[in-house]
Order: C-alpha cells, then sequence, then structure tokens
C-alpha cells in the first residue's frame, strides 16, 4: 500500500471520509436528465459561499455605527484596496442569490419537486429561503442611507400593526422607538449570525435531498425504475455519479453564470437602481421621508400585496397577514397539488396556463412594488395578489380538472 | 401602513422641498477619460462649491493620481481648505451656521451623483432663474425653492423662466416651465457656460466613484478569463459526458 492509501485507511478508520464522499457524490446516483433549471442548486450554493466570504471581508472594515456606518462603505469604497470590488460582489451577490433561489422554486414548481417524497424538503427549503429574506433585509440597513432606514422603518412598522402586542413588539425588534444606532448594531449582528445558520438549513436540505434523490425534468423516480448501470448493479438504471458527471457540468454552468454575474458587477453595480437603490447614496435622515418608500426588488411581489389589501379599521394588520400569508402558503404546497403526474411536460394545457400566468403574476407584483400607488396600480395589485392565492388555493381543484399526458416508464433523453 | 406612509409623506413634502422626478432633464453627456475635463471640473469645484459642501470622502491625493495632476500642482492651485495632500476634503463651515444662513446644511457632495444622477445635476447647474420671492433671489426649475444661491451667477448671468399655462389633469390652468430667457449676461457665453457645467458634472461623477473607469477598464479582462475558462469546462464537460450519451 502506497503512503496515500495508508492515511486514507487511517482517516477512514477515524471519521467516514470515503463513506460521505461516495455517498454524496461519487456513488450518489441522479438522474441522467437534467436540464439547464438543474445547476440553480448548485449556483445558489455558490452564491452562499461567495456572500460570507465577501461579507466577512466587509465586516473587517465595516462600522456598525450610525455616525460612522455610511463613512465605513464608502472608505470600502475609496481606501480599502479591491475594497469596491468585495462590496459589489456582495451587493451585487445579494440580487443574484435571489434570482437563483427565485429560479431554484420555479423549476420546483414546474416539475413538482415538492410532490411525494420530497414534501419535507420542499418546506425545508421554504425555511431557507425565509431566513435568507431575514438576512437580506437585516443587510440592507447596514449601508445606513435613506432607503436602508425607511426600508427598515416600513418593514418593522409590519410587525407593530399586529393587534394588541404590535407596538411592543416593534420596540422590542428595533430597541427603540424608531431604527436608531441600537437597531443597526443589532441587525449587523443578526447579519453576522444569519448565515451560517443559512449554512446549517443548507446543509439539512442536501441531507434531505441525498435521502429521497433528486427528481428531474419528466418527474420520474428513477429509484422505483430498473436497477443497474454501468457503475452499479443496484444503482437506479437512469442515475448516473454525480461526481464526475454533475460536477463537471456544474463548473461549466458556474461559469456561464459568473460571466454574467462579473458583468452586472463591472459595468453595472447599481443595476439601474434596482441592486443599489439611488436615495441609498444620501446618509440616513431620520427628519427627512423619501418621497417614495421601495424595498429591494426581491421583496417588492410581497410588498406590492401588503399594500393591495385595504387597511381595516385604521390597521393595516389584515395587509400584513396576507404579506406573511403569501409566503406561509407555500408550506402547503405538497398538499394542494392533487395531479397525478409531478412534471410540467405530463400535465394539461390548463395547469401550464396557470402556472405560466402564475409567473406573470408575480414579475407583475414585483414591478407594483417598486411603483408609487395610484388608483389604477392599486387595482391591478389586487387583482395581482387574487391570482396569487387562487394559484395555491385553487390548486386541488384544477391539478385534478387538468387533462394529464401518460408519463414514460423511463426518464427521456 | 398605507396611511403611515402617505402620512408621512404628506408631512414630510413641504419641508423637503425635494426636486420632483416630473421635470424634464438634459442628458449630461459627460466623458470621464477625458482628463481635460475632470481638470476643469475640479477647478471649478474647488472654486465655486468647496466652501460650504464638502466631499469628505474624497482624498486630495486619490484625485491628483486619478486626474493626471501631480501633488505639487493640486497643491498649489486647487488646495484651499488644508495643507495635507491626504486629507479629504472638509469645509470649516459649520453645520448649524450653515442651517441658520441657508435654511438647510449644504449636503456633502462625495456620492451626490451617484444620488441625484449625473443629468440631474446638468440640468440643475443650468435651471437657476430669477424669482424675487426667494431669500436670494434665485429659484431652481429641478429642486423647487432650493436653499442655495446661483453661485456660478457670474459665469452664466442671469435668466429667467418662462412658464405656459397647461390644462391640468382636473381641467384647472397649470403653469409648466416652457423655456429660459438670458437677462443678463454673463462672463461665458451659453454655450462655455454649458461646458462648464458638464465639465464638474463629469468632476461629480468622477468623486462619486473615484474606482469606476479602472473597474470597466478590468472588467474587460475578467469577462475574457471567464470566457476562456466556460470553453475549457464546457469540453471537460462534453468530453465526460461521452460515456453517457
Amino acid at each position: 500500500m502506497s503512503m496515500m492509501q495508508n492515511f486514507v485507511g487511517w482517516l477512514d478508520d477515524r471519521f467516514p471520509m470515503t463513506k460521505v464522499w461516495n455517498e454524496h457524490l461519487a456513488q450518489y446516483y441522479a438522474p441522467k436528465n437534467f436540464n439547464f433549471w438543474y445547476f440553480m442548486g448548485s449556483l445558489a450554493m455558490l452564491m452562499l459561499v461567495l456572500q460570507i466570504f465577501t461579507g466577512v471581508w466587509l465586516a473587517m472594515s465595516y462600522k456598525p455605527d450610525a455616525e460612522m456606518a455610511f463613512g465605513s462603505v464608502e472608505y470600502i469604497m475609496r481606501d480599502v484596496d479591491w475594497g469596491w470590488l468585495i462590496r459589489y460582489m456582495h451587493s451585487t451577490g445579494a440580487s443574484a442569490f435571489f434570482i437563483v433561489i427565485y429560479l431554484h422554486m420555479f423549476r420546483g414548481l414546474m416539475y413538482g419537486s415538492y410532490r411525494k417524497p420530497r414534501e419535507l424538503l420542499w418546506i425545508i427549503g421554504v425555511i431557507v429561503y425565509l431566513a435568507m429574506m431575514a438576512t437580506a433585509f437585516m443587510g440592507y440597513l447596514l449601508p445606513w442611507g435613506q432607503m436602508s432606514y425607511w426600508g427598515a422603518q416600513v418593514i418593522v412598522n409590519l410587525f407593530s400593526a399586529f393587534p394588541v402586542i404590535g407596538p411592543d413588539l416593534g420596540v422590542w425588534i428595533r430597541g427603540d422607538y424608531v431604527i436608531s444606532d441600537v437597531t443597526l448594531n443589532r441587525f449587523f449582528a443578526l447579519h453576522f449570525l444569519l448565515p451560517f445558520v443559512l449554512a446549517a438549513l443548507v446543509f439539512v436540505h442536501i441531507v434531505a435531498l441525498h435521502k429521497v434523490g433528486s427528481n428531474n425534468p419528466d418527474g420520474i423516480e428513477i429509484k422505483k425504475g430498473p436497477k443497474g448501470n454501468k457503475w452499479s448493479d443496484t444503482a437506479p438504471a437512469d442515475g448516473i455519479p454525480f461526481h464526475p458527471y454533475y460536477s463537471v457540468k456544474d463548473i461549466a454552468g458556474i461559469a456561464g453564470f459568473l460571466f454574467l454575474f462579473a458583468a452586472v458587477i463591472f459595468y453595472a453595480p447599481e443595476m439601474g437602481g434596482y441592486f443599489i437603490e439611488h436615495p441609498n447614496f444620501e446618509p440616513a435622515n431620520p427628519l427627512k421621508t423619501p418621497d417614495h418608500i421601495a424595498p429591494v426588488w426581491y421583496f417588492t411581489p410581497f410588498y406590492a400585496i401588503l399594500r393591495a389589501v385595504p387597511s381595516l379599521m385604521g390597521s393595516a394588520f389584515p395587509g400584513v397577514v396576507a404579506m406573511f400569508g403569501s409566503i406561509i402558503v407555500m408550506f402547503f404546497l405538497p398538499w394542494l397539488d392533487k395531479s397525478p403526474v409531478k412534471s410540467i411536460r405530463y400535465k394539461g394545457t390548463l395547469y401550464k396556463t396557470i402556472l405560466w400566468l402564475f409567473v406573470a403574476d408575480f414579475i407583475i407584483l414585483g414591478y407594483l412594488g417598486t411603483q408609487p400607488t395610484t388608483d389604477l396600480y392599486i387595482i391591478l395589485a389586487q387583482i395581482g395578489t387574487i391570482y396569487y392565492f387562487a394559484f395555491f388555493l385553487l390548486m386541488p381543484i384544477y391539478s385534478k380538472m387538468d387533462k394529464t399526458k401518460p408519463v414514460p416508464e423511463r426518464v427521456t433523453e | 401602513m398605507k396611511k403611515l406612509i402617505v402620512a408621512f409623506l404628506l408631512a414630510a413634502a413641504p419641508m423637503l422641498g425635494m426636486a420632483s422626478g416630473g421635470a424634464h432633464l438634459d442628458h449630461a453627456d459627460i466623458d470621464l477619460s477625458d482628463q481635460a475635463s475632470l481638470q476643469r471640473g475640479a477647478k471649478v469645484f474647488m472654486n465655486y462649491c468647496l466652501s460650504c459642501h464638502s466631499a469628505k470622502y474624497q482624498r486630495f491625493n486619490r484625485m491628483a493620481k486619478d486626474l493626471g495632476l501631480t501633488e505639487q500642482e493640486v497643491k498649489d492651485n486647487l488646495m484651499f481648505t488644508t495643507d495635507k495632500i491626504g486629507d479629504t476634503m472638509n469645509i470649516a463651515m459649520p453645520a448649524d451656521k450653515a442651517e441658520e444662513w441657508f435654511g438647510t446644511a449644504p449636503p456633502d457632495l462625495s456620492v451626490i451623483a451617484r444620488a441625484r444622477g449625473v443629468d440631474w445635476l446638468y440640468t440643475y447647474f443650468r435651471s437657476f432663474y430669477q424669482d424675487d420671492s426667494r431669500p436670494f433671489g434665485m429659484n431652481n426649475i429641478v429642486f423647487p425653492d432650493v436653499g442655495m444661491p446661483h453661485v456660478l451667477w457670474e459665469l452664466q448671468g442671469a435668466q429667467k423662466a418662462v412658464f405656459k399655462i397647461e390644462k391640468g389633469a382636473a381641467g384647472n390652468d397649470t403653469q409648466v416651465f416652457d423655456h429660459f430667457e438670458q437677462v443678463t449676461p454673463g462672463t461665458l457665453s451659453p454655450e462655455e457656460y454649458d461646458g462648464t457645467a458638464r465639465d464638474l458634472t463629469a468632476f461629480l461623477s468622477y468623486v462619486g466613484e473615484p474606482i469606476q473607469m479602472e473597474r470597466r477598464r478590468l472588467g474587460k479582462w475578467v469577462l475574457l478569463f471567464i470566457a476562456v475558462f466556460f470553453v475549457l469546462a464546457y469540453m471537460l464537460k462534453k468530453e465526460y459526458w461521452k460515456d453517457i450519451h
């Protein structure tokens, strides 16, 4: 035996290194028919790692102090070597992370990746998404610009709209009666902590995935199909080892993604005011409300839902319920879909139409959330909100009515 | 919440005196690779702006390096408030006094180009007009009731705004800005003044993000590297996947 084999043997006797490598990479059999949409999972992990790394480096020069925060960001942009690049990677990274995650979730919707036996996998995913939103929200306060400040003010006020406990809850979150230095400090602490919670949740997400196995664009369970492939007699015939096949494929996907990512960083880091909002270049001023407050684009669909619901007896609570409800309803998706098939490929025209309209609805709500409210926009947002909830709540009915196509025995190329 | 936002806005609107987005903005057409333009802009900035406005995140020596000037040139021609070349562009005017004099403290201009946009700045510099109702006798089309006097008036001269009457949405007559008319000539011709406004805008854009030229220059190489890497990664994938298809 060589030195290397000796060393690996010594390790394996004390830590399941080879076992983990095989079970999760070299002998993890993924369906061979993954398409473009299956890049998003690995890209999301890449973004999480990139955000943690750039974030830690930003924290080395950032000052979580109401007097100094804004200036410390400019210090990073001007005086820290390569600080501008790290900052733009982080600010562009936040938006890119959400783009990738929205595509990842849509992939799940299209191919029925939330259906049995992947209900728990989906639910963990929704929890990951919630943790991501909390992290992004707290991170957005840190540059301490006008939009940071007033965006946080608006979102924390949502919690203040809860009946009875609301006002105290708002003070408890802020640590003050308004967003202040205290709030900035705690948001920084939590923004540093939450990504590691997120990493732990992603770990759980992947453990759950590797228990049930990956879904695929045909929505066929390869584990239930015939056995035996080139690598193993007991592995699914339509499965291929994740490593090296999908690891090399994902590297190509990552390169393609990084091309677009770098194009934004180097040529449009503000992305027309969507990735870094223009009012955020004015330092936070508690006495000066901007004439239009809009959260960052990845929250705007939910913000539109919030504003669409009329107040009840002077309380905005119904809107808050609708907004939180629009995310909570995702947890129930695995049990709302009654279709006999999983994948969009074998679903009928009815389901396809409703799903694509849902995509359009989400984008329209997202646009409306960035705009000031007008009578027309309120009505459009109300229609959009009704459609959003109808998509989920009426799914048990239309998914049953839908004329599905027969599903083949084996995955298609 | 909606009511709260609206209430905030209504309460804040009068004291803000913020520029409404409605006014038409002229295209600034700046060229950041034109160092002579940036140097002229820097001169205007040091002479006219940097006594009330600071640019407290911008260092003099960084400016010297980026604008192709020697530190001695900057010290001799562009530094009036400090003699340390490594200092940032601060001012001596106390903020509370400034508020007393102008109604509001003049904002720091380090990132004003990123907050307002270069077109807004270019239009703003050229949109002061005579208005006797204002404390300094001047108003601005893109920033109504601005607290700042027209400090470049000697260069531009005085102009008045001509308004036209248009029917508003509710059928009422509303005043809409139409064009400017020169009242007294300045030391610069209108074309020269537009050039000065453009230089100043270019300089403020530079100050807003000093790295931006370098960023665009580097971007080409980064994208080229990733493109080559993509081709290699794709070929590797093709090679491995021969077994599958």
